[in-house]
């Protein structure tokens, strides 16, 4: 066995609903697997340190940061991202609100901000715009299209439309 | 990132043994570790994952204590039912750090074993004596308006970046560890440590031990808390300056007060002196302005970061009103009343 397959660790991930058995170097994060491994470029690098929310996906129902994820610490986990969430024939409601707000300006935050948003719907701790603002906050959009944002989140927690 | 072997811990025991090699370093959430590596500031040779440990546990103790599992997320514990009863002090600490994601992510044993957020600790090209000691600190003469006002040495003026360790310091919280030489339990207040000429060494945790939970003792303060935190912007930044406060009020005196500031020093900083001042006394402001003296005594200035002081003086008042009027921060509203 060479050096680097030895160094190789073994993961099961359900990613969307599809089965993977992967060997990956220990230092890949959830983040480059999913993206790197898996094609799955929805989820987006922004600053890789935990700061932006960009890679914003659903391990097990729960929002986190995949960039400060260890793949291979989350072997047998659940992961949802953008992809996941609808098809493009039926998009995710709060997909329809961010186009009807005009909820982003390049675009490049908003699959975190929509994963982070459908998670904040399914905890059912937001009452309002103050807590929104307060549970998106580990969300940046450096295009500053906040207002909008709470806005279509807003929509959608008020209309009871989310998953 | 570098290289480094990965290692599973099915239990305590294997994780205690898989830390007998230097080098090596626990992975709990990650949240801060993977960030260190990412940033060449941490390279470890070996990481040991203890995420499979059955440490998630959040339980109340006979006589309404609690004991937060070392692997307990900081949301676990901040919208746990029991911690709500029994610890809203620490719910509210929690709650007003981090993001909503990272809090799903973070432990309770890794809140506590976190690194300073230094910007010259995070930035290799600069000297700093917490990550390579002996070669100076750059922020002594830097850019120092974060950093502390109490309990520094000329060695390293970085503070200690959590909310949560603040109200466990308040509480008297304790540690429970289990390393090589067996269990014990370590009081808060002993847990993290003052740089000193060895600003590298963060805690008395020693190498081979690991946090298996943080105990609380009962609650007995009612509505009579807060956490008051002041950053520079309303969420997802770390303090300037904060304060827990518990106070056990009866028949309109203060019968104990618990008092701790974060953002101001090398370590989650209990004022004895502070708590000294209110026993026994009616909450008034003169009160409070008095304890606030108190808790500043011996405060020093950096070159940046002189409005710290009368920032924290202010802010210990505040927060000492909001308690005696049982009427706690929110976390959400950011108004301060």
């Amino acid at each position: 066995m060479d050096q680097r397959a030895q160094l190789l660790v073994e993961v099961r991930l359900v990613v969307n609903g599809t089965r993977h058995e992967l060997a990956v170097e220990p230092w890949v994060t959830l983040l480059d697997l999913l993206r790197e491994h898996l094609c799955l470029t929805g989820t987006k690098k922004g600053c890789d340190q935990g700061q932006c929310g960009a890679c914003t996906v659903l391990v097990d129902g729960k929002r986190v940061n995949s960039c400060l994820l260890l793949a291979v610490a989350k072997d047998g986990a659940e992961v949802t991202t953008i992809e996941g969430l609808s098809t493009p024939e039926r998009m995710h409601p709060l997909q329809c609100a961010f186009i009807e707000h005009d909820a982003f300006q390049c675009g490049y935050c908003t699959p975190g901000q929509i994963c982070s948003a459908a998670a904040l719907i399914a905890e059912g701790r937001a009452q309002g715009r103050e807590d929104i603002r307060e549970l998106m906050s580990g969300n940046l959009c450096r295009c500053g299209a906040y207002t909008n944002i709470v806005d279509a989140i807003e929509e959608v927690l008020s209309a009871g439309r989310g998953p | 990132m570098n290289r480094f072997e990965y290692v599973r811990a099915y239990s305590v025991e294997d994780a205690i043994e898989a830390l007998r090699p230097p080098g090596t370093k626990v992975l709990a959430g990650g949240t801060n570790l993977v960030d260190l590596m990412k940033y060449g500031v941490t390279r470890p040779s070996r990481l040991v994952d203890i995420n499979r440990l059955p440490l998630t546990a959040i339980e109340e103790l006979p006589g309404g204590g609690l004991r937060l599992g070392a692997l307990s997320t900081n949301a676990d514990v901040a919208y746990a039912p029991p911690v709500a009863v029994h610890a809203p002090l620490v719910a509210s600490a929690i709650l007003s750090g981090a993001s909503a994601q990272l809090r799903n992510a973070a432990t309770t044993a890794g809140n506590l074993l976190q690194r300073t957020r230094c910007m010259y600790f995070y930035d290799t090209s600069t000297p700093c004596n917490k990550r390579n000691p002996d070669t100076g600190c750059s922020a002594l003469h830097g850019i120092n308006r974060m950093h502390a006002i109490l309990g520094a040495s000329d060695q390293c003026v970085a503070v200690h970046p959590s909310d949560m360790c603040v109200a466990f310091a308040a509480l008297d919280a304790r540690v429970n560890v289990v390393g090589a030489a067996g269990a014990r339990a370590i009081a808060f207040r002993d847990f993290h440590r003052l740089p000193g000429d060895t600003p590298d060494v963060d805690t008395t945790l020693q190498p081979d031990e690991v946090v298996t939970s943080v105990e609380l003792p009962p609650w007995r303060f009612a509505a009579h808390y807060t956490y008051l935190k002041v950053r520079d912007r309303l969420s997802y930044a770390f303090a300037l300056v904060s304060v827990a406060v518990a106070l056990e009020v009866r028949d309109g005196r203060v019968a104990t007060a618990r008092l701790a500031l974060g953002g101001v020093a090398p370590k989650p900083w209990r004022s004895a002196g502070a708590e000294a001042v209110l026993a026994g006394e009616a909450p008034q402001r003169a009160t409070f302005e008095r304890a606030a003296d108190v808790a500043l005594e011996g405060a020093t200035a950096l070159s940046g970061n002189r409005f710290k002081i009368e920032l924290a003086r202010r802010t210990v008042v505040r927060a000492l009103e909001q308690a005696a009027a049982a009427a706690p921060q929110s976390q959400s509203s950011k108004r301060v009343n």
